[in-house]
């Protein structure tokens, strides 16, 4: 509860807060000590999340809440640091290391002030899984909205600022509708705060109840828009692949971003008590509506680009349908995916921009839908200096195999495993002797099905882009561009290797979230700090 | 008080509905600002419609006859950042309209 450990729990937020300020004061032509302390930050919030990590899952009683400006909680904010929270953090981290590094290259220097929007992303992305409180998740939000809108124009181009526009567009009548859920919660429920609000949602009387679940459903939209679930997704596979590659690779956690707040608050909300399943079949149905859509979109996609933007759709609607059906086992199977495919599709994201450089106009030819996208002619940036990797087809051609494997769930990697947990666990659902329910077998054939669209697209990819290339120019590609794809990829294979203890902290995890009651006690009775003197006061306002 | 504010809300959210769903940017964003309004407002009736009530607490006067603080905060906030926000969107939109030399949303005239 006390000593250092505990004011680590604000470091995810408070570091690269400090870091995007301390950046400002750069000149832009000052490059390398911008990437470097950019680099530093997210290099620091890999150790802590790690940190974190330890102390979460340790044996002490620690119980992960954080009392920002010692207030009590109902009436401060407050961060909560859970298993899952934790799990998030640690994702983000990795994942913004990787894309930070891919940027170093030469994206990084295409436009103005990218160091200070990444690390302000982080900012909002962590602060969101942190939260416990449904105001304080609207402004991290809004940081995460703001920083991302300059992030996807990083580089410009008619495409970006297009696809940037209805981006934007789309974000901020979702913010509206975040916040009309948030006040219709607060005007029937009387707070904020997340654990607060579950406790009272019992209490609350029948007709105020309505209104509650209708901000609710109202606040579920808002998520479901970042999450991409069908009908609600179509601006994200063109503003995901207009985006330059690094910030294609961050965007993948933000996608996922949605998937936590839901499953984050359906367990604690709606887990129990006279709303329990509240808008569970929303999610199902949608869920299995955004696979199909998302598979179809996989084969139709010429472009590499959508391809990739098509498998967060489909990674997203498998998630979403797993949460509509909230089951344990299955859950834990499903947040195990959650890790491999958010690693999977950053990681191809990045190799994309790598593979395609060496494809000059000829090549895109062959993409004969590539047109009717609109993808003008764009202004590449220059060559950046440095090493450049041997062997580079060879490897750009294992990674995009890596990237195949994993997008349809073979084995070895950890998409099979993350897959396989997910479909053993639906099969077992009935008790023993009773074959499982027509809802589930519909749900097995999709999530195989859209397997298998995966592969045939990467295949007939994969085809077109290393073997029957026309001109054979090999792309010149810097070593601290392919590193950080295969460091994506080797994660995903230690995940597959260490899938036992991965899967023991999943099961932990859900076991955690199923059972809000201690994240309520937790929040509840979080004890103030102490003043100076010793006395303890119950508000004894921000230190 | 309760039926003005209402409409009011009711009506900018119509228009701003409408707005947003016309094909020039600059509608859009007119569309967006209207919607922002109308939610303010929203956040500003869950407290309670109440005229003359201050939202300080003070010893020996009941809460009922109180503003109720907390969406007045929560108003502050939102402007904010839907400020902020809007003002993004303009120079993307001033952005998008250098690039493409016209002003619909999908960079593109419309076919007559």
């Amino acid at each position: 509860m006390t000593g250092w450990s505990h004011h680590l729990i604000i470091a995810p937020i408070l570091v690269p807060l400090v870091v995007a300020a301390l950046l400002l004061f750069f000149d832009e032509r000052q490059r390398v000590v911008k990437a470097m302390i950019s680099l530093a930050s997210t290099l620091t919030l890999v150790v802590v999340s790690l940190a974190l990590l330890r102390i979460e899952s340790g044996p002490n009683d620690f119980d992960g809440v954080y009392l920002l400006g010692n207030w009590a909680a109902p009436f401060g904010i407050v961060l909560v640091l859970d298993a899952l929270s934790a799990l998030m953090l640690l994702l983000t981290a990795l994942l913004s290391v990787a894309a930070l590094v891919f940027s170093l290259a030469r994206w990084h220097a295409v436009g103005a002030h990218f160091h200070t929007m990444f690390q302000l992303l982080l900012v909002g992305l962590n602060g969101a899984f942190l939260t416990g409180d449904l105001f304080n998740l609207f402004v991290f939000f809004e940081v995460m909205l703001a920083a991302s809108y300059g992030l996807l124009l990083h580089g410009s181009g008619p495409l970006r600022v297009k696809a940037g526009m209805h981006y934007i567009a789309v974000n901020l009548a979702a913010a509206l509708l975040f916040l009309i859920g948030v006040s219709l919660i607060y005007g029937t429920a009387g707070t904020l705060n997340m654990a607060d609000l579950a406790a009272r949602i019992p209490d609350i009387e029948p007709d105020r109840r309505m209104l509650m679940e209708a901000g609710a459903g109202v606040l579920g939209i808002a998520f479901l828009i970042k999450a991409g679930m069908w009908p609600l997704c179509f601006w994200l596979p063109t503003a995901y692949s207009a985006a330059s590659a690094p910030v294609a690779g961050i965007f993948a956690i933000m996608s996922k971003l949605g998937i936590y707040i839901i499953l984050r608050l359906t367990m604690l909300l709606f887990g129990e008590g006279p709303s329990a399943g509240f808008g569970a079949d929303v999610l199902l149905y949608g869920g299995i509506a955004t696979i199909i859509f998302g598979t179809i979109g996989v084969l139709a996609s010429q472009a590499l680009g959508r391809l990739a933007g098509f498998s967060v759709l489909v990674s997203s609607g498998t998630l979403l349908m797993v949460l509509g059906i909230n089951d344990g086992a299955i859950s834990s199977g499903a947040l195990l995916y959650l890790v491999s495919s958010t690693l999977t599709i950053s990681a191809f994201f990045m190799l994309i921009e790598l593979v395609e450089r060496g494809q000059d106009a000829g090549a895109i030819v062959l993409a004969v839908t590539m047109e009717a996208y609109g993808d003008a002619d764009e202004d590449e940036p220059e060559e950046g200096d440095g090493v450049t990797m041997p062997g580079t087809m060879a490897i750009l051609g294992i990674c995009f195999a890596a990237c195949g494997i994993l997008l349809s769930g073979l084995p070895p990697l950890s998409g099979f495993i993350a897959k396989f947990a997910m479909l053993s666990a639906m099969m077992g659902t009935g008790a023993i002797g009773v074959p499982p329910t027509a809802t589930v077998w519909v749900l097995v054939i999709l999530v195989i099905l859209s397997g298998i669209a995966a592969l045939i697209s990467m295949t007939r990819a994969g085809i077109r882009t290393f073997w029957s290339s026309l001109e054979g120019t090999v792309p010149r590609v810097l070593v601290i561009e392919i590193v950080p794809v295969m460091f994506l990829l080797f994660l995903t294979l230690a995940l597959a290797v260490q899938a036992g203890p991965a899967m023991q902290y999943m099961d932990t995890t859900i076991r955690t979230l199923s059972n809000p009651r201690n994240y309520i006690d937790a929040v509840r009775n979080a004890a103030v700090v102490p003043d100076y003197d010793g006395v303890s006061s119950s508000n004894a306002g921000s230190k | 008080m309760e039926l003005v504010l209402s409409t009011a809300i009711g009506v900018m959210t119509g228009c701003g509905v409408w707005l947003i769903l016309r094909p020039r940017t600059y509608q859009v964003i007119v569309g967006l600002s209207l919607l922002s309004y109308a939610v303010n407002l929203f956040i500003f009736g869950v407290g309670g419609v109440k005229t003359n009530v201050p939202p300080i607490l003070v010893d020996g006067v009941p809460n009922s006859t109180l503003a109720d603080p907390v969406p007045q905060a929560l108003v502050l906030t939102a402007i904010v950042i839907g400020f902020a926000t809007t003002a993004l969107f303009l120079v993307v939109l001033l952005a998008s309209r250098g690039l493409t030399g016209t002003d619909h949303v999908d960079g593109r005239n419309e076919p007559k």
